[in-house]
């Protein structure tokens, strides 16, 4: 899950990161009180979860009310690449010296934590990154050691960060590994991490993505879930616990594990069709479970056909055609469905769906097979 | 001949008075799996029709002579249940739990490399291996495999390797071991490992590698096979058409930039000398020719 950098910023303040005073506004009034308090100048930024935003003019300064007025007027309901802002920040203006880089991410073929760090940050991280790799600086931290501050402190110095910053810098450095190990984050990164002019080091963004798995372990993370999908189609699933992606296509797709899902799509593509979503229901495709699946692929407009692919394993077939039968009963489609049905007990439940089977609901042997069929009811072509 | 395990394995199922443990350990055992013992604190002195459960994996060991074990753990639990196996002297400890905290994947990982660098652990986020006719340790399905050989076949996918077993068994090909690595973060054992096993292994005459996107484990696949691997190769990567930068279920599938497209991965692996296919039907036969061309 992905935080908006306002939730980002509080997270890191729960790890002793520091960040500028801000608070959030939803409002222009509330906008103009938050700026008020905080005392200016002050910094508008968008909240959204989309980079680009200072191009797009999500962020402006602004040196009174007046200003914060028309700023925050400005930036609330601005489209960003298709995100709608509805949230802002509203932070203390920095007299920035120096824009520095830092991150924490784990480094999967090294199976180890990367720490990366640059005395190079700021709008064109991506670009250094590009060009010059050599100007950001990137350590394995093995987790079973952990990150002391004078490992931190050898990374910060080797990055060329300024000399003034450099204490400071491994002291949040130290922190902001807790922030990562501790607060189970995917992805902890600062960008920029400034120097301001008066000699102090602190995060001027915040990029945070948390691990769902490790949300059993942090009931606080409760407080986000309210904020984190814009598609109608995924919030839905996500109430009804199902591993649903919205696409644009006219194929409803539901299948049992995420690589089978995954090579749906694919096979829908090779015939010719595309695919409306991607739905996973995992291991138990129950009744409940299955017509859950079809409600969520019903309310997409864009839908015409819909392809069941599953392949028995622990699921038995037998058990899934049950599922789709009671389903059927509960759900009034409004698109044909096409279903494949293989290994344990496929045969026990193709003979379930026998009777049931007219041109709503057609059988078919292999995953290709299903796939073209379900492309030429949806009208073939992407 | 097989990989990981075969008909002398003997298996311990950790959390076997569980309802998965109970249900996924027996369908096991009823395959002809060795399954020796459970481990469950507290229920020691008990047993699962029949399988006889201890406190520890030391008792158990010390008891049964067990070899391998069978990790089947709520998320919270899990990490400390494969640290116990590998502390208890188990070589090849195999766990499916789904949903384990990156963070203690990457701390469990880097302990058993430091401290039981004899230990192999498959998964977590598995489905097990399966060596057809000999063991089974996992959820996979054992009727849809066919023993014999010559195939071996390694998987990042669960349900794509069941297809996978699938599409070969009903072509008579058969398998000598298949080998679901899982698609978390951390895997403890990689596709590498897995092919370097198959390439040792005299029985194994041909592999087939089922992928999917993210990471870069399927390139550094490739280069290995380039390099090190003598038999064939038939490959298939499922998510051609996902669209970048969603994550698909599996946490390792997360497309980042250019890196880690099925694209990138399909490319790296033809020119490596690996026959890649464009789905699972595909892919089996194609492996039905290679089979054919190896007599």
């Amino acid at each position: 899950m992905d935080l908006y950098e306002y939730q980002g910023k509080q997270y890191f303040a729960r790890f002793g990161i520091p960040t500028s005073p801000g608070a959030v506004a939803d409002t222009v009034d509330d906008a103009v009180a938050q700026a008020t308090a905080i005392g200016f100048p002050v910094v508008v930024k968008a909240q959204v979860k989309v980079g680009g935003r200072g191009k797009a003019g999500g962020i402006k300064l602004a040196a009174d009310e007046d200003e914060v007025r028309a700023a925050a007027a400005s930036i609330l309901g601005l489209d960003i690449k298709g995100h709608v802002v509805r949230r802002l920040w509203i932070e203390r203006s920095s007299d920035i010296e120096r824009e520095y880089y830092a991150s924490f991410t784990l480094d999967r073929p090294a199976k180890l934590h990367l720490c990366m760090v640059s005395a190079r940050g700021g709008v064109d991280i991506e670009e250094v990154a590009a060009t010059e790799p050599e100007a950001i600086v990137r350590a394995h931290v093995d987790p079973v050691d952990g990150l002391t501050l004078e490992t931190a402190a050898a990374i910060v110095e080797r990055a060329g960060l300024d000399e003034a910053a450099r204490r400071q810098a491994a002291e949040l450095l130290v922190a902001l590994y807790r922030c990562y190990t501790e607060g189970d984050c995917d992805l902890a990164e600062i960008n920029p991490l400034i120097l301001t002019t008066d000699g102090r080091v602190h995060a001027l963004d915040a990029k945070v993505t948390l691990d769902d798995n490790a949300a059993f372990r942090h009931p606080e993370w409760e407080e986000y879930a309210g904020t984190e999908t814009s598609d109608e189609r995924e919030r839905l699933a996500k109430e009804r616990g199902l591993n649903y992606i919205g696409l644009s296509g006219s194929v409803g797709i539901i299948a049992n594990g995420a690589g089978l899902a995954m090579s749906t799509l694919d096979v829908v593509n090779q015939a010719g069709g595309a695919a409306a979503n991607f739905l996973d229901i995992g291991g138990g495709a129950n009744a409940d479970v299955m017509a859950a699946a079809l409600e969520v692929i019903n309310t997409d407009k864009e839908v015409k056909a819909i392809l069941v692919n599953v392949f028995g394993g622990i699921t038995r077939c037998d058990e899934v055609a049950k599922g789709i039968v009671e389903a059927l009963e509960r759900v009034d489609l409004r698109s044909p469905i096409v279903l494949r049905l293989d290994g344990t007990n496929a045969e026990a439940g193709r003979a379930i769906l026998t009777e049931h089977v007219s041109e709503r609901l057609i059988v078919e042997d292999t995953m290709l097979g299903a796939a073209a069929r379900a492309v030429a009811l949806a009208g073939g072509n992407k | 001949m097989s990989i990981f395990v075969d008909e002398n394995t003997k298996v311990v199922v950790q959390g076997l008075t569980g309802g998965q443990g109970r249900f996924h350990g027996l369908r096991n055992r009823d395959y002809g799996t060795q399954v020796v013992a459970g481990v469950t604190p507290g229920k020691g002195g008990t047993d699962v029709d029949g399988v006889p459960v201890y406190d520890s994996v030391a008792e158990a060991v010390a008891a049964t002579g067990a070899d391998a074990s069978f990790v089947v753990v709520p998320p919270k639990g899990a990490p400390k249940a494969i640290i116990e196996a590998a502390e208890a002297g188990i070589r090849f400890i195999v766990c499916i739990t789904e949903g384990i905290p990156a963070q203690d994947e990457a701390l469990f990982y880097n302990t058993l490399r430091r401290d039981y660098p004899d230990a192999r652990l498959l998964g977590p986020n598995c489905p097990g291996v399966i060596s057809p006719g000999k063991c089974n340790i996992g959820i996979t399905s054992g009727d849809i495999a066919l023993p014999g050989g010559p195939v071996g076949i390694v998987s990042r996918s669960g349900t794509l390797t069941y297809q996978a077993l699938h599409e070969l068994s009903q072509q008579g090909v058969g398998q000598t071991t298949c080998v679901g690595i899982g698609g978390d973060p951390v895997p403890g054992t990689n596709f590498i490992d897995c092919l370097a096993e198959f390439e040792r292994d005299p029985d194994t005459k041909a592999v087939m590698m089922i992928g999917e996107i993210g990471g870069s484990e399927e390139e550094r696949a490739a280069e290995f096979i380039a390099a090190e691997m003598t038999k064939p190769v038939v490959a298939y990567i499922a998510g051609v058409t996902a669209p970048p930068g969603r994550k698909m279920g599996h946490a390792g599938a997360i497309i980042s930039g250019t890196s880690g497209t099925a694209q990138a991965k399909m490319e790296a692996l033809s020119a490596a000398g690996v026959t890649v296919a464009k789905n699972p039907t595909e892919a089996g036969e194609r492996m039905v020719e290679v089979v054919k061309n190896l007599a």
